[in-house]
């Protein structure tokens, strides 16, 4: 069984290395290394605020944006091209494929985070000349990245099961952005009264929160993340995921392929 | 010549006429906007409401606001003007989207209050800035630090200068010379000793350049103004034993009022005018001196930054 979740994983990912996914480490670089020169020119005193934000936020939006336009075609476009049939002819069972072609996608996202990783931490020492212990918290403002890159992923996969690629990018962005309000749609449910208050609250929980996942702020002050927060968002995305995963694979477990 | 040939050079060349058209018309269209729809305009003036657009990305957002905020401060100060309406906004924006963004309460104050055209000249927003900053960042002193210059350099309120001194000199790790300031304020101390302490806080306590810059440049300022007065009454000292105005600094040295020929603080000596006005040679050199400024005088435009200066030294 984990074996073929594994060579589903590993030609996912060689498939998305030869879509040329890997090409955006470019443009990131090119990001990168001109913010660095460029900042400390245009502004005053922010050249390493600048260089952790953007190189961050760069990072981030470069992986939502490949976790969704991958992720909606891993289902679609293997049953366009036919080659879902002869996967599924050989002993893998359906829900065996989703959860490899999700695996397949997370590693091309964390491959992807660590070079670009690399290159923010570059352009830091280049505009700091060197680090402080307090920059190590840019590695938990990365490992929350990747937990939201994984809900993502996990929710393409979700819409990609029963929907069309298109349809399936407009769902998936829609709760990025919904996603990234949460904490003001458990404000507004708080203030609704009645059933629209449980309603409200039903579908504030429901969304995912990816606001408590973005400490890209805080660690560019040098601010500390708690052991609590950062177990609890290890918990809640790996909760979420799972979810969205489950629902993906009972979807497509009851999908006609003929 | 091969089609596929052909076809790559006239793409190729259409690809190059294109993109030169497309420059020519782009810079065609600035010319016909300004620049001043540009950069008079606050697309979304509300802090709040950048900040939900934000995504949660407001870090890298206050960043952009703060360099939009940089450059049109330093736009409208290079050509001296004296209307800087969209400053505070943007500056209250920025701190809306990044409270702990304290370099934008430390420079964005120094913008905000000194009179134009060397800044807004409006010391109340100034003031509510970085009190913003306090209430979000209370354990930096330099924004109590900001908070009493501001209110006694611009508001001349010295028991609110001197509260803004004290509490500041209450934080750990703060400068030694706030609780000197504190206590000088109750006193109404001497305002030019007053003010050599501030400028010399304010070099201390940075490694900005530009910060440096400006506050060298103050301090050579208070320098001038101090030896032109002192210079001015060995003047009437000597007319008082003579009877008359020394014609130069040499007749003084000679009466044995100066050990040598005064120079300025950058070493060019000072001139003495016939009705006895001790002079700068290069009053361009100091911007902010209110002493030895020739009656002629015509300033250039204002100085702030090293760049204007061609360096700090």
């Amino acid at each position: 069984m984990s074996t073929r979740i594994a060579n589903i994983a590993s030609n996912t990912f060689r498939e998305a290395v030869r879509d040329r996914v890997l090409y955006n480490l470019i443009a990131f670089a090119l990001l990168m290394s001109g913010a660095a020169i460029l900042v400390g020119q245009i502004s005053i005193g922010i050249e390493r605020l600048v260089v952790v934000n953007l190189g961050l936020t760069a990072v981030s939006l470069f992986g939502v944006v490949i976790a969704i336009f991958i992720g909606i075609g891993l289902v679609s476009k293997e049953i366009e091209k036919r080659t879902l049939y002869t996967v599924l002819a050989r002993p893998v069972q359906r829900w065996e494929f989703i959860v490899g072609k999700f695996f397949g996608l997370a590693g091309t996202l964390v491959v992807n985070t660590f070079f670009m990783a690399i290159g923010v931490f570059a352009a830091l020492f280049y505009v700091s000349r060197g680090f402080q212990r307090a920059d190590g918290w840019l590695f938990i403002a990365l490992y929350f990245i990747v937990l939201e890159f994984l809900i993502i992923t996990a929710l393409a996969l979700l819409f990609s099961s029963f929907s069309s690629p298109l349809l399936s990018a407009v769902f998936a962005f829609s709760l990025f952005v919904i996603g990234s309000f949460a904490e003001d749609l458990r404000g507004f449910a708080a203030m609704a009264q009645g059933g629209l208050r449980w309603l409200a609250t039903g579908v504030a929980y429901l969304v995912p929160n990816f606001s408590s996942l973005n400490v890209i702020s805080s660690v560019a002050h040098r601010q500390p993340v708690t052991a609590q927060l950062i177990f609890s968002n290890s918990v809640y995305a790996l909760v979420y995921t799972g979810m969205a995963l489950c629902g993906a694979v009972l979807i497509f477990e009851r999908r006609n392929l003929k | 010549m091969k089609a596929s040939l052909r076809i790559t050079l006239i793409a190729s060349s259409l690809l190059v006429i294109c993109l030169v058209s497309s420059a020519l018309a782009l810079h065609h269209l600035d010319t016909m906007r300004g620049r001043a729809t540009l950069d008079e305009v606050l697309y979304i003036p509300s802090p709040k409401i950048v900040k939900r657009l934000s995504l949660g990305y407001d870090g890298l957002l206050a960043d952009i606001y703060w360099t939009r905020a940089v450059q049109y401060f330093g736009g409208k100060h290079v050509v001296g003007s004296r209307h800087y309406e969209e400053l505070a906004p943007l500056l209250e924006i920025t701190t809306g989207l990044d409270p702990h963004l304290t370099v934008a309460y430390e420079f964005g104050a120094n913008f905000l209050a000194p009179h134009p055209p060397n800044g807004a000249g409006e010391p109340e927003r100034a003031i509510q800035l970085v009190d913003y900053g306090i209430r979000n960042n209370p354990d930096d002193w330099k924004l109590y630090y900001n908070l009493g210059f501001i209110y006694y350099m611009e508001m001349k309120d010295y028991p609110k200068a001197a509260d803004a001194f004290a509490h500041g000199s209450k934080v750990p790790g703060a400068h030694p010379f706030l609780k000197v300031m504190a206590a000088q304020m109750a006193q109404h101390a001497g305002e030019s000793q007053m003010a050599r302490m501030m400028w010399t806080t304010a070099y201390q306590s940075t490694q900005d350049p530009d910060i440096r810059a400006n506050a060298i440049s103050h301090l050579r300022a208070l320098q001038v103004d101090q030896d032109v007065t002192n210079l001015e009454l060995l003047v009437s000292i000597y007319k008082d034993r003579t009877s008359h105005l020394p014609a130069s600094f040499a007749e003084m040295q000679a009466a044995g009022l100066l050990p040598e020929a005064p120079l300025d603080p950058l070493g060019h000596p000072y001139k003495l005018s016939p009705d006895g006005h001790v002079e700068l040679q290069n009053p361009d050199e100091f911007p902010f001196a209110q002493k030895g400024i020739p009656p002629a005088y015509v300033p250039t435009s204002p100085k702030f930054l090293p760049s204007d200066m061609g360096g700090a030294s």
